[in-house]
């Protein structure tokens, strides 16, 4: 079960984004896409998010094709977290929080007890309790991150899709934003798919990599058997060297220089 | 001005809005060649039903205010609607065809065939929805996008204007009798005019009542929207639709006053914040209060001469506008 990609193509125009991609998730797992520049990553998330048609393909929720369920279903079990969203100036956190219910309500539109009680939990779990009446708008680029997970969360899904969730965050927010993942990985055995562009932090959170190279998938894996120096080699252009980390049990890499 | 923050300081504008409506109302019957006392309206109205009073507030001033208010309330629930479909502060009624569409229909009646005046408004009607489809039907690619949708809505609507001015071009003898409609007025208004507008201005208000959640929806981008379980395509063609059909029945009874929807959506904004569930209300009765008092002006301030209210609307709102606009820059 979970969530499957069989044969996806995808063409902008005459040009080749994604090219016959398989993709199979289990639950409970953290799946993390990496790939250079323009190798297809976000439109395969866009794709598997439903965001995107693809002209060949279909995805597969538990067995069963997304076309098929209705997107209010889908958005039950599964939370996107898109690179592209927008923010009026003076929404407030709890108000952005509570659009995660929206799946989930009635023809009217009103929050029940129940939907409160999700909505403060999701605030309370990505610790933005204190924050609940503060415009998002005036939120450290961090926190406003953690609004936005917290708005996925309060949908409370199975699966949670993220694209890019640490670009234009400093480290200390990158780290944040991950462990906070991980940690939701954890304690709720949410499946998490995401796309990262730093090769150690994927090798330290996940439980799989897939390596997306000019549209099609080249590799996939645990971490270990992806971080070779010649994966690396052959997919960015870099020379580089693996070590071990023992304090975080991981793989992680130095590069040298451009091949 | 205080930061708005919290339910009850929305509601307190809010009311604020409603007494302002009542009050231009009031306002608008009251004056003009004759001043009449609110007191004086009902008393004409209920009671003395022979009078000169009600003749004057029941046949000419009545269905006059009335349809101010109606035109107010479709034209700025249209641009709220599309400000907040295309998430873009410039998208109004005149962004999707409606003004070009109806007014180039209009003009064609018009000018080319003066004896079926009569069908202006329903000629204005169709023009609007018709400019509308088509703009929306070039901006489809797997999907519109809002920024294709206003390009196209601004290439369509250039195209269009190109033909009501090759029309006055033409005609030049008869741009004198289309010059009223052009700038948008409210004179020699009756009750027909209500029944035209009418409908649409009860389905619209009851409808976006109903809707608000969807555009704070839709707001927070196609994708997260998509995430929510929104259909955003389903969903931004029915606004487009009804916001059409909106400004299509105002345009279609006054003329081109396509500034309504530009501007008040934007003052409601400023004043009540983004959330659809206070601002659609609020839109309805600024809308109406604003259209209502402008008119009020037109018909009093070079009395007895008239001047379309279009002209007032342009006048005296866009200095009201840069002026709330720099005020609450200031502050954040």
């Amino acid at each position: 079960m979970g969530l499957e990609a069989l044969d996806i193509h995808v063409k902008y125009g005459q040009k080749e984004v994604l090219k016959s991609i398989e993709f199979k998730i289990s639950d409970g797992e953290i799946t993390t896409i990496i790939g250079p520049n323009g190798s297809g990553k976000s439109t395969m998330i866009k794709v598997l998010s439903r965001c995107l048609n693809p002209c060949k393909g279909s995805v597969y929720l538990d067995g069963e094709n997304l076309k098929n369920i209705a997107t209010k279903k889908i958005a039950e079990k599964i939370a996107i977290l898109p690179q592209i969203r927008n923010l009026s100036s003076d929404i407030i956190v709890e108000e952005l929080v509570s659009h995660g219910r929206y799946p989930h309500l009635g023809f009217k539109q009103r929050l029940r007890t129940e939907d409160k009680e999700i909505v403060e939990w999701a605030m309370e779990k990505t610790g933005l309790i204190d924050f609940k009446n503060r415009e998002v708008a005036t939120l450290s680029g961090g926190e406003r991150q953690r609004a936005w997970m917290a708005m996925t969360l309060a949908q409370r899904p199975k699966i949670l899709i993220l694209d890019e969730p640490t670009t234009f965050l400093d480290i200390s927010y990158q780290l944040e934003v991950l462990e906070l993942i991980k940690e939701l990985n954890k304690s709720l055995g949410l499946t998490v798919i995401m796309v990262l562009h730093d090769l150690n932090q994927a090798a330290r959170y996940s439980d799989n990599i897939y390596v997306l190279d000019n549209g099609s998938i080249c590799e996939w894996g645990t971490p270990n058997e992806i971080l070779r120096s010649d994966l690396i080699k052959r997919v960015f252009k870099i020379q580089s060297h693996i070590y071990e980390d023992d304090i975080n049990q991981c793989l992680y890499f130095i590069p040298e220089k451009r091949v | 001005m205080v930061m708005i923050k919290g339910r009850t300081k929305k509601s307190l504008i809010l009311m604020g809005f409603i007494l302002l409506f009542i009050l231009s109302f009031f306002i608008s019957i009251g004056n003009g060649a004759v001043k009449i006392s609110p007191l004086g309206i009902v008393k004409a109205v209920l009671f003395q039903k022979d009078s000169v009073h009600y003749q004057v507030v029941w046949n000419v001033r009545l269905p006059r205010t009335i349809v101010a208010a109606l035109v107010g309330v479709c034209l700025s629930l249209s641009g709220a609607i599309l400000q907040g479909i295309m998430r873009n502060p410039l998208a109004s009624p005149n962004i999707i065809g409606v003004s070009s569409g109806g007014g180039l229909m209009a003009l064609i009646i018009l000018i080319l065939f003066p004896k079926y005046y009569y069908m202006v408004p329903l000629g204005a009607f169709t023009g609007a929805l018709m400019a509308t489809l088509f703009i929306y039907g070039l901006s489809w690619k797997a999907g519109v996008h809002p920024t294709r949708l206003i390009l196209a809505g601004v290439a369509v609507s250039s195209l269009l204007n190109a033909g009501i001015n090759g029309l006055m071009t033409f005609f030049p003898d008869r741009v004198a009798g289309v010059i009223g409609f052009m700038v948008g007025g409210l004179s020699a208004t009756t009750w027909i005019q209500v029944g035209t507008i009418l409908p649409y201005a009860l389905a619209g208000m009851t409808l976006v009542q109903l809707l608000p959640q969807k555009l704070n929806i839709l707001m927070l981008g196609d994708e997260v929207a998509t995430g929510l379980g929104l259909n955003v395509e389903k969903t931004r063609f029915a606004f487009i639709i009804l916001s059409s059909l909106l400004a299509g029945s105002a345009v279609s009874v006054v003329g081109l006053l396509g500034f309504v929807g530009l501007i008040v959506p934007h003052m409601t904004r400023l004043f009540i914040g983004s959330d659809y569930k206070y601002l659609f209300p609020a839109a309805i009765f600024l809308g109406g209060a604003i259209v209502m008092l402008c008119d009020t002006l037109s018909r009093i301030l070079f009395a007895p001469m008239e001047i379309p209210v279009g002209i007032i609307m342009s006048a005296l709102g866009a200095p009201f506008f840069l002026y709330l606009l720099r005020k609450k820059e200031a502050i954040r």
